[in-house]
């Protein structure tokens, strides 16, 4: 269905400049969340739904709990403490609760009416997925396996020069 | 894809790119290049997906589990420099690690 495509589209247009131009980091990654959100919710109605999944599990949860991780290590000090007090103000979450909001009543909605009204052209499941990924794509899944071992490796070699370092 | 026109998508990908583009160069603050890069990346994501739904064809969505395994990636390793960076710099500000040596 258009309409659900061109709300969670603009969704995730507006949420992108208010992070853009926010001041403080944790307003900007509570918008950018809401972004990967509404992202998650194009793939749904383009037909992925395991693009979606993989957008609000590993976007939306494993990186942004990074960015907060740190975050919160950089801010450590008495001022943080009153920085937080100042941020429980509603001005500051009421921007990110109206979109995610809005992408709540988006989903409910579909929900209700049983799936999306017009069925998305063609649903590329999760298995077409995965024989692809084991079939033709054997070799880039090796890559990938290879990156994320380089990525293990120099997050733990700079993660221990910190732990000296302090 | 009869529901969602091929260029609708495409569109929604080069406007995603084009604000992260933006925020790695207008924002000197490295959290805030780090979490631009993670929207040019999931732009590039969008793409493909729209292409793949465009094709009916799992690829799109496989290069979508690619781009989410390199910004996984970069985003640990990005993260890990930023936190050793502000041991030695106590700043966030891209342009004070123009002193570095050896």
């Amino acid at each position: 269905m258009n309409a659900t495509f061109d709300l969670s589209a603009i969704i995730a247009v507006l949420a992108t400049v208010m992070m853009i131009t926010r001041a403080s980091a944790v307003h900007a990654l509570l918008y950018l969340t809401v972004s990967l959100l509404a992202v998650a919710m194009v793939f749904f109605v383009l037909g992925a739904p395991f693009a979606a999944a993989l957008e609000v599990i590993i976007y939306a949860g494993a990186i942004m709990v990074l960015f907060v991780f740190v975050v919160m290590m950089l801010n450590i000090g008495d001022e943080a403490a009153a920085l937080e007090r100042a941020w429980l103000k509603p001005s500051i979450w009421i921007g990110p609760s109206v979109l995610a909001l809005l992408l709540a009543i988006e989903l409910g909605a579909l929900a209700a009416t049983g799936g999306l009204a017009r069925p998305a052209g063609v649903v590329v499941d999760v298995q077409a997925v995965g024989i692809a990924l084991v079939g033709p794509y054997m070799l880039a899944v090796e890559i990938a396996s290879f990156l994320l071992l380089a990525a293990l490796v120099a997050a733990f070699h700079l993660g221990r020069a910190v732990m000296k370092g302090a | 894809m009869a529901n969602v026109p091929l260029d609708q998508g495409l569109l929604l990908a080069a406007i995603l790119f084009a604000l992260g583009l933006a925020g790695v160069l207008v924002r000197r603050n490295l959290l805030f290049m780090l979490m631009s890069l993670e929207v040019m990346l999931n732009a590039t994501g969008v793409a493909f997906v729209v292409a793949g739904a465009r094709w009916a064809a799992a690829d799109g969505q496989i290069m979508f589990i690619l781009v989410l395994t390199f910004a996984a990636a970069e985003v640990s390793v990005g993260l890990a420099l930023v936190l050793l960076l502000h041991r030695q710099i106590p700043t966030l500000d891209a342009d004070a690690g123009n002193h570095l040596r050896g």
